[in-house]
């Protein structure tokens, strides 16, 4: 910690947080609010003749309010910067008539009570996100007496008890009599895998964290008995198991099973634990003088901001989400952040520590660069064609534009991933993707059209997964008829509407769009847009008179290749059923197509019913609007699948 | 906007791939039928185009037909996109100039029953390809500039070591912490696992 106070190419700024971020990967612009410190860090010795005076005194944070502190404070002995620190909320008045004494005891008058807070802004390439995580607050699960009973306390708060430095000064003692426990018993998983608390998460530490704690009280303590209630016991990394036997060889006892009930004896302030022995199946009666939670862990308060300013996403427990779970773990899937400790995941220090030298390592790499290299599958906006209309920067999952309202989209190249959502969402022809513009898609449309074309299916593959998918049914040598042809795009999100009509237009009998599974998909999630234009789609075929059916949707990861070979094969099939009359009539319509105004979603999540356009079941699946979500049939596993409810879709009198 | 040249110079390069293609699609037939493609100048077969000769073909055929677009059709281009990319460059054109034609994963391996009818496939590949490759325009890597600078977020012990680590290796850190000391958590540590020392 002390290095860093030192290091001559660390700036450190404390009691700061960033309010803004501007740019993009290489020259991210950067805003901090610092606030107020009152203190001079540069001049301040911490010799604490300031806090000596103050006569404001409030609970002290650092040690969970089991101690008090003064207004003006150092934090904690260790602290990094060592200078006091005032804090306005805490203090009389941050003026000399209503109290001003500390800074009338510093000699070196360092405190200036007039100090403001102030407003910083740099530039970097790079950032890493260290935000960390909270321990679990009980209060929350009033289960086991916490905040009621005296003698029940947190995990932190032993910590803090046995510290040398803490409110005790590292003896342990109990809360209602300040008299050190004969007996202890820890708690496991409280705050932790629970669904219903939304924790369905192992805090991971919280076993290591007790076994610990255990070992120190017997060290400590040799005939202090101690207990440990637990539902597993997680010792997993290196050196931890041995540290369980040796907790075992000095006499902790673990029992299996978390107590239902916590009692406390009025008199006595000792704890009563009713728990079924699930090793035994019997129900136990446990009396001990104190009782620790392992409280767990959960995302730092702080997360969903930071999330906010970096446009990241969050895991479903709250914490950041990476860019891929195993592959690229410290990356965050915006270009240039990268993750390190607790705001990824529950961590302990070893971890922590080595993901932080793994994202500084991920963070020096890219700066090594010196310039920083894109692909060119990025996108160009004619600002002729553009009327501004902000469907482009709707749909990016990289927010890749500069967005001025009023003014054309401006891609920026840096950031752009270059899955072509945006090109396939433009209305106005506005945006070209390079490598895989309209004309180059819709020109090889027309040469897979150009003889026989009610001889074959077109297929859109994207090159992550379903074209990668195809690639490994070929490996695998796995046979299906040679009757479709594959046009690859980078991601399914680049498959315009236009496409698929076009293909109709010219004569195809069946269509599919195919692309990663929703937690595959190598943009975020791009593919969203891929489903949402497939369904509608099916909602203007339908109205058209067009089986909708002709148009197929499947999710194929590219280790599936089976999966692709049976599409086909099911492809071939369905292709089979669609006559050259169908085919001209399609023609037909598709030469003057009607305008279909778009079918009403159901407005409230539920149930709802949906049929499969490949096996022609039906079935109902969970819904919610505005949140897509992959949907399989039941039955023969497609994604073809279609929502039911308010089909009847308005063929609008006014042609287009 | 990319739009078709007018006379496009373009080039198809068909590989047998020993057999692997060669067995079940009918690779000269698709030699063949490429040169009655508009746009193409010069269509040849070759036994792995892939390899050193026959990169060695490619950029022979480029220099001398003066080619401006090449299709080779062979395995998929999640295979050797790159290996003919820098073919391309090394002739001296622009590598993004390239479209492959996938009829081996994606034909001879998958059709090896339906040999008229794979060949037939493969020709509608070729055809796809080569209407691509006449609206393929140069493109070239962007380069930008960097901010040697990084910022963390968060000074717990994951945001120091971090900071640590980086600052080091020579670069300028900022290091944003929201209470009035680095530690995060950890700071509060009496003893900490596995080496049961206190944590600062
Ligand atoms: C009770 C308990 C006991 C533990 N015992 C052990 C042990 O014995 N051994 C072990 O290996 N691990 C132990 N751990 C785990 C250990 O504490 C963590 O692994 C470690 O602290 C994670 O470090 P971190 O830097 O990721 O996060 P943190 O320690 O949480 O630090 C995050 C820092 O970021 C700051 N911050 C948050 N948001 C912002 C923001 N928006 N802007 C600026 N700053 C921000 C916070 O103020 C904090 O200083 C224990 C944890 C608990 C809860
Ligand atoms: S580490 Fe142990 S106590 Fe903590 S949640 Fe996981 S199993 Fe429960
Ligand atoms: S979607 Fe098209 S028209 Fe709308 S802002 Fe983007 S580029 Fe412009
Ligand atoms: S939608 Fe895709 S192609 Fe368009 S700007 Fe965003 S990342 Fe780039």
């Amino acid at each position: 910690m002390a290095d860093v106070g030192r290091h001559p190419r660390i700036r450190l700024l404390t009691l700061a947080e960033v309010t803004e971020v501007a740019g993009h990967v290489g020259n991210f612009r950067v805003t901090v609010r610092q606030k107020a410190r009152f203190v001079n860090e540069k001049e301040c010795t911490a010799c604490g003749e300031c806090a000596k005076v103050c006569p404001q005194l409030v609970p002290d944070e650092f040690n969970l309010g089991l101690s008090l502190r003064h207004a003006i404070y150092q934090p904690f002995p260790q602290a990094i910067p060592a200078a006091y620190v005032l804090n306005p909320a805490d203090c009389l008045g941050l003026n000399p008539i209503a109290c001003g004494k500390c800074a009338r005891a510093c000699d070196k008058k360092c405190i200036n009570l007039e100090d403001q807070d102030r407003e910083l802004k740099f530039e970097v390439g790079a950032i890493i996100v260290a935000t960390g995580m909270e321990p679990f607050d009980p209060f929350d699960k009033g289960d086991f007496g916490y905040g009621r009973y005296a003698n029940v306390i947190t995990a932190m708060e032993f910590e803090r008890l046995a510290s040398s430095g803490g409110p005790t000064g590292g003896e342990l003692l109990r809360l209602s009599d300040r008299r050190k426990p004969a007996s202890i018993a820890f708690i496991q998983c409280v705050g932790s895998r629970c669904a219903e608390q939304g924790t369905p998460y192992c805090s991971n530490i919280c076993c290591m964290n007790t076994i610990k704690d255990a070992l120190v009280l017997k060290e400590h303590y040799p005939d202090m008995e101690v207990k440990v209630f637990y539902i597993d016991l997680r010792a997993f990394a290196k050196g931890f198991e041995e540290m369980l036997w040796r907790s075992k060889r000095l006499g902790v006892k673990y029992i299996r099973g978390i107590p239902g009930e916590v009692e406390e004896d009025g008199q006595t302030a000792n704890l009563r634990l009713y728990v079924e022995n699930t090793e035994t199946g019997k129900i136990e009666n446990h009396e001990v003088e104190m009782v620790v939670l392992a409280t767990g862990v959960r995302p730092a308060k702080t997360t969903e901001a930071i999330k906010q300013l970096l446009s990241l996403q969050l895991h479903p427990e709250g914490f950041l989400l990476e860019a891929h779970p195993k592959l690229q773990p410290v990356d965050s899937p915006i270009r240039g952040v990268f993750y390190a400790g607790g705001a990824e995941g529950p961590k302990d220090i070893k971890d922590s520590v080595t993901q932080a030298s793994a994202a500084a390592g991920r963070a020096a790499r890219l700066l090594a660069q010196g310039t920083l290299a894109a692909e060119p599958y990025t996108v160009a906006v004619d600002p002729a064609k553009c009327r501004a209309c902000g469907a482009c920067l709707k749909v990016c999952s990289y927010q890749a534009f500069e967005w001025e309202k009023g003014k054309p989209a401006k891609p920026i190249e840096a950031v752009c991933a270059g899955c072509g959502t945006c090109a396939a969402e433009c209305r106005f022809d506005a945006i070209e993707a390079h490598q895989f513009t309209d004309e180059q898609i819709l020109a090889q449309i027309e040469a897979a059209l150009a003889e026989e074309p009610e001889s074959k299916s077109l297929v859109f593959a994207c090159h992550w997964c379903s074209f990668a998918a195809a690639d490994t049914a070929g490996v695998a040598r796995g046979q299906y008829p040679a009757r479709q042809v594959l046009i690859r795009t980078m991601c399914s999100g680049r498959v315009a509407e236009e496409f698929v009509l076009k293909a109709f237009a010219l004569g195809a009998p069946v269509v599919l769009v195919s692309g990663c599974h929703f937690a595959d998909c190598h943009y975020l999630n791009a593919n969203r847009h891929t489903q949402r234009r497939v369904e509608r789609l099916w909602d203007r075929l339908e109205a058209w008179g067009i089986r909708p059916e002709r148009l197929q949707l499947e999710w194929i990861s590219a280790a599936q290749g089976q999966r692709f070979v049976y599409t086909m094969q099911e492809l071939e099939k369905l292709r089979q059923t669609v006559t050259p009359e169908e085919i001209e009539k399609t023609k037909e319509i598709l030469r003057n197509p009607p305008r279909v105004a778009p079918r009403p979603e159901p407005k409230e999540p539920g149930e709802q019913p949906f049929r499969c356009l490949r096996c022609g079941k039906e079935f109902k699946l969970h819904y919610i609007p505005g949140k897509p979500q992959e949907r399989t049939c039941p039955y023969c596993e497609s994604n073809s699948v279609r929502l039911l409810v308010l089909k009847e879709a308005a063929v609008s009198a006014s042609a287009k | 906007m990319s739009t078709q040249v007018s006379e496009p110079r373009i080039g198809v390069f068909v590989c047998r791939c020993g057999t692997n293609i060669a067995a079940t699609v009918n690779v000269e037939q698709v030699a063949e039928f490429a040169r009655s493609l508009p746009g193409v100048v010069y269509a040849q077969t070759g036994l792995y185009v892939c390899s050193e000769p026959g990169q060695k073909e490619i950029q022979k055929a480029i220099a001398e037909q003066n080619l401006d677009r090449v299709v080779v059709a062979a395995c998929s281009p999640r295979m050797h996109e790159p290996t003919f990319r820098a073919c391309l460059a090394q002739a001296g054109m622009n590598p993004f100039l390239l479209e492959i034609a996938n009829i081996r994963e994606g034909c001879s391996w998958v059709h090896t029953s339906e040999p008229e009818r794979a060949t037939k496939k493969a020709c509608d590949l070729v055809r796809m390809a080569v209407a691509k490759a006449r609206y393929l325009a140069p493109l070239t890597e962007r380069r930008f500039p960097l901010k040697d600078a990084v910022l963390v977020v968060g000074g717990g012990v994951a945001g120091i070591q971090a900071s640590l680590d980086l600052a080091d290796a020579g670069h300028q850190v900022y290091l944003v912490e929201r209470s009035p000391s680095l530690g995060g958590l950890m700071a509060q540590l009496h003893k900490t696992y596995p080496t049961m020392d206190c944590a600062i």
